[in-house]
């Protein structure tokens, strides 16, 4: 890979003044790809870092009564915590309602922040399997897909959120 | 300055209404004021007897030294506010800097604002360890030994949670002191290394525009950083005022992006990804975001804004009757220096320029000060910065007529402090 773009930020921070005056001793050491794999759980927007695996709304009912249901209430309409399902047409509003349906623009979000921090007070407990199956219950509760849509690593990157276009960037990176 | 300094109200230089005093008065007559008796506010109740001639901490030697101080025992209620934990969960939630109870630039870093996804965890530094993989020639485990080897810089500035005074947007005003509304800014001097040293090491690749960093907590905390930022200021901070980085503030590494809403200084940082776009994690789409009123939400609207509170008077302390009084507060911007801050007594009908207290630090808090004499009726405080790019902070209504009601974050309206002949200070809109 080259790095000519690195070397041009790093030319444009210089020039303002903030920047690097320091070199590292390079006491890095290389990551295996196997110690690499282990680590990098995040999954992109395009479905990068999405396991193998699958499962459907109705194999993940049973779960999310088991394991969700406490804090999300029964149909994920809020309890002591966040309401996941619901509240579309409300995000114009003065009080909007915020949920997966109403508003997440990427369906892959589901799955990556189920499988690193939920159960609230157990994660890293669920399988890859577990983790689909909700995603798809919780797309299914708020009438994105059918309750026996299979969801893995190539149809989660391909489901149309419904508030996608209502999002404007404002990083201004290319 | 010269003698004819004499802070009675018949010769003070007014510099706005209802008694703002000019700021010279302070910055040249400081000696004189200080035998004149200015008044102090309280938070607590003051004994006003006078102590015995030889009191009974003279008649007997003191307490030895100690290998970690602590506070005198008469200041420990200057304490974090507190709120409770999101239900069900234990370590879910925010404490808040008492702004109202300290001074100058500095936060004590027992008193630094918490925000805390799933809790603090308790890290054994030989047992963490910091992964850059992703778009680079060269993935990289550091140990924490070997980051503490590398060249460090120090910087003071600011850290403020994109969350900060929302309270504020409620539509009546909160009765809360001047922390419990805004006490979730807080300013240390962080050490640590320019994150560009580390990923010049690693080798960025040329199609690489962020880089994803990860937490090392329950909730495994993630944001995308655009790769310019990464390379311009940002820190792998290790040290918060000298010491190791306190537990609740990221123990023992963390991100620290000057300028930038909190969340996005991802604490306990165990991992960072270079990637070609943003990864679109939970807390950059579904929670740090801002709908408008349109419906449509931004996304990434990472500078906080350029903004002051007066913290005394402030909500949370009372006042001693008329007088000549300090009024004092903060201003920062997220964006670099702040230029100039105004002050109002009368619910900003007139202003006057308040006094920077050196040094003014880009990206850090700045406190400002400018004498007010009290006549002892109604008054309406109000302070507006300016930062070095020519923002000016906006009035509250001003924030409501431009986004409506719709947004939660990034609130920098001006505070309106009331205060009552009846030595009461209370929040208000104006």
């Amino acid at each position: 890979m080259c790095s000519y773009k690195l070397s041009t930020i790093l030319a444009t921070a210089l020039v303002a003044g903030t920047a690097l005056a320091q070199r590292g001793p390079d006491l890095g050491v290389v990551a295996t790809s196997e110690q690499i794999a282990e680590w990098d759980r995040s999954i992109g927007p395009d479905g990068t870092g999405l396991p193998e695996g699958s499962g459907t709304a109705a194999a993940g009912a049973a779960i999310f009564a088991a394991k969700c249901a406490a804090c999300h209430g029964v149909d994920g309409e809020g309890t002591i915590n966040d309401r996941l399902v619901g509240g579309q047409g409300t995000i114009g509003a003065e009080r909007p309602i915020k949920t997966i349906g109403s508003y997440w623009p990427y369906a892959t979000t589901i799955f990556d922040y189920v499988r690193r921090a939920m159960p609230y007070l157990t994660p890293h407990t669920l399988t890859d399997d577990e983790a689909y199956a909700l995603t798809a219950h919780l797309l299914h509760e708020n009438g994105i897909i059918g309750l026996d849509d299979v969801i893995d690593a190539e149809s989660l990157a391909n489901v149309a959120m419904p508030n996608r276009d209502n999002f404007v960037r404002r990083d201004g990176v290319d | 300055m010269t003698d004819d300094v004499n802070p009675s109200a018949a010769n003070l230089e007014f510099a706005a209404g209802n008694g703002l005093v000019h700021r010279r008065l302070f910055l040249q007559g400081s000696a004189l004021l200080g035998a004149t008796g200015l008044g102090l506010l309280t938070a607590r109740t003051a004994s006003t007897a006078p102590p015995p001639e030889v009191p009974e901490w003279m008649r007997a030697p003191g307490a030895p030294m100690s290998p970690y101080g602590g506070r005198s025992r008469f200041e420990e209620d200057v304490q974090r506010i507190v709120g409770p934990p999101a239900r069900g969960t234990t370590g879910a939630g925010s404490s808040r800097t008492p702004l109202e109870r300290i001074t100058g630039m500095i936060t004590p870093n027992g008193l630094h604002f918490e925000r805390h996804h799933s809790g603090i965890p308790d890290i054994d530094p030989n047992r963490h360890q910091l992964l850059i993989h992703g778009l680079v020639d060269r993935p990289l485990m550091f140990s924490m030994d070997a980051l503490h080897r590398y060249p460090m810089v120090s910087r003071i500035q600011f850290l403020e949670c994109s969350g900060n005074s929302r309270i504020n947007m409620n539509p009546e005003p909160a009765d809360r002191s001047c922390g419990g509304l805004h006490g979730l800014v807080s300013c240390s001097e962080w050490t640590g290394i320019p994150l560009g040293v580390l990923l010049e090491e690693a080798g960025v690749s040329s199609d690489a525009r962020w880089l994803l960093a990860e937490g090392s907590d329950a909730a495994a905390m993630t944001r995308s950083v655009p790769l310019a930022k990464a390379m311009d200021d940002a820190m792998l901070a290790l040290y918060q005022n000298g010491e190791a980085l306190r537990p609740g503030q990221g123990y023992p590494v963390r991100l620290f992006l000057p300028g930038w809403e909190g969340n996005i200084s991802v604490k306990w940082l165990r991992r960072l990804k270079l990637t070609r776009a943003p990864t679109m994690t939970k807390d950059e789409t579904s929670k740090y975001t801002d709908p408008r009123p349109d419906g449509v939400a931004e996304m990434f609207t990472f500078p906080m804004g350029v903004k002051s509170l007066i913290t005394s008077p402030a909500g949370g302390l009372t006042m001693q009757g008329p007088g000549l009084y300090e009024i004092s507060g903060i201003a920062w911007s997220g964006s670099g220096r702040i230029r100039r801050v105004e002050v109002s007594a009368d619910g900003g009908a007139s202003w006057a320029d308040a006094a920077l207290t050196e040094p003014v630090l880009s990206k850090a808090l700045t406190r400002f000060r400018v004498p007010w004499q009290w006549d002892g009726g109604p008054a309406v405080l109000l302070s507006r910065a300016i930062d070095e790019n020519g923002a000016v902070q906006p009035l509250r209504n001003e924030i409501i007529a431009a986004k409506g009601l719709h947004f939660y974050y990034h609130n920098n309206a001006v505070q309106s402090w009331q205060v009552a002949s009846n030595n009461e200070v209370k929040n208000v809109f104006v």
